[in-house]
């Protein structure tokens, strides 16, 4: 699009993965991660986001009060979502005495298996009128990688994929972190949506956890974070992830997020994970 | 590589209640990341079911044996 070789381009994703057993599923997306090393060692993604977990606490006292505080904003964000698979309001207590999956997360602390779709028309700018009035202006895209397995990463309390998939968008669009008003981040597991909250600098390293049990990244908060319901409460369909989360930003950008509404909502944000930080796409919408 | 070089000390580390399906059988099983005395890391399995066996970060580990290209490790 950017390079003119196209007028118009639809961008579409889709993911059935309700008619497979959840063993099943978790062997099938643990094909994602590095299946020499980790894989073979019985890792499977939540495995993997455990031991991050792990990690952040040990290093910067990050509690499981905190992770659930996430989890219980998610539920809340998601049960105002129409569009959601599971509209389920959750208490910190519930979220807390889930089922283990991979200690410490539990069953609350893990992203749904899904069914779903998601498209978006991708236009040049000077022919948006012509489809609608209510388009969303793409200031920024980046794409970054990094290497697969959590073993061969010096800090696994950072992605550096995320990192500098920000740092590129950001410079791209020529805003910060302060100037985002709403954001979609791959909360596939608690702990990872509080990794993008630090590794997008919407909060310091180490202290992701305490910013979001305050309430920073509630609809009224100060970075309104998955008002969609994210992975956790909207659901995971991963090929359709992606995609899903910039029609959730532009239906903020648009007003029309009704009860989830922020109430700031010129510049949008949505962040998507591959892997265990193997690889990151950032993407800052403006409203038209 | 010499025996003690394989030893180490837990990184990270969880244990697994929901398995891939190829290893339904092991669960729970304790799964770490651990820095090897002789350099590098590595993901490996504790083995041990009891809370004594269970190792945390900062513990040290030492090597029992490899199968199936899986390092199985216990507490020291």
């Amino acid at each position: 699009m950017a390079a003119g070789i196209y007028d118009v381009v639809v961008a579409a994703g889709v993911e059935k993965m309700t008619s497979q057993s959840t063993p099943r599923v978790t062997e099938i997306l643990a094909g994602a991660g590095d299946m020499s090393g980790e894989g073979r060692a019985g890792a499977t993604f939540p495995a993997l986001f455990a031991m991050i977990a792990r990690r952040h606490m040990h290093q910067y006292g990050t509690t499981r009060d905190q992770l659930a505080a996430v989890s219980v904003k998610n539920h809340a964000n998601g049960a105002k979502n129409p569009q959601a698979h599971m509209r389920k309001v959750i208490t910190l207590e519930q979220a807390l005495a889930g089922k283990p999956v991979a200690e410490p997360l539990t069953v609350y602390d893990c992203s749904l298996i899904s069914d779903g779709a998601a498209a978006v028309v991708i236009v040049p700018l000077d022919r948006a009128h012509e489809f609608t009035s209510r388009f969303a202006k793409v200031r920024a895209v980046a794409q970054t990688s990094d290497h697969v397995a959590l073993d061969t990463k010096a800090d696994i309390t950072l992605f550096q994929a995320v990192k500098s998939a920000g740092e590129k968008a950001y410079a791209m669009a020529g805003l910060g972190p302060k100037d985002i008003n709403v954001a979609e981040l791959h909360d596939c597991f608690t702990i990872a949506e509080i990794l993008a909250s630090e590794d997008l600098a919407f909060v310091e390293k180490g202290n992701g956890g305490p910013f979001a049990a305050a309430g920073c990244t509630a609809i009224n908060g100060p970075i309104p974070i998955n008002t969609s319901g994210g992975l956790k409460s909207k659901g995971h369909p991963v090929g359709a992830t992606g995609v899903g989360q910039i029609c959730d930003v532009v239906t903020q950008l648009r007003g029309d997020a009704g009860e989830r509404q922020v109430a700031r909502h010129r510049i949008g944000l949505a962040q998507n994970l591959g892997g265990s930080g193997a690889t990151c796409v950032v993407t800052i919408l403006e409203a038209a | 590589m010499s025996p003690e070089s394989r030893d180490g000390v837990v990184y990270t580390e969880t244990i697994v209640h929901s398995p891939p399906e190829q290893y339904a059988a092991d669960a729970p099983y304790q799964l770490a990341i651990i820095d090897l005395h002789g350099g590098g890391r590595l993901t490996v399995r504790i083995l041990g079911k009891t809370p004594d066996e269970r190792a945390h970060i900062g513990d040290r580990v030492a090597f029992l044996e490899e199968k199936n290209g899986v390092a199985y490790y216990r507490k020291v």
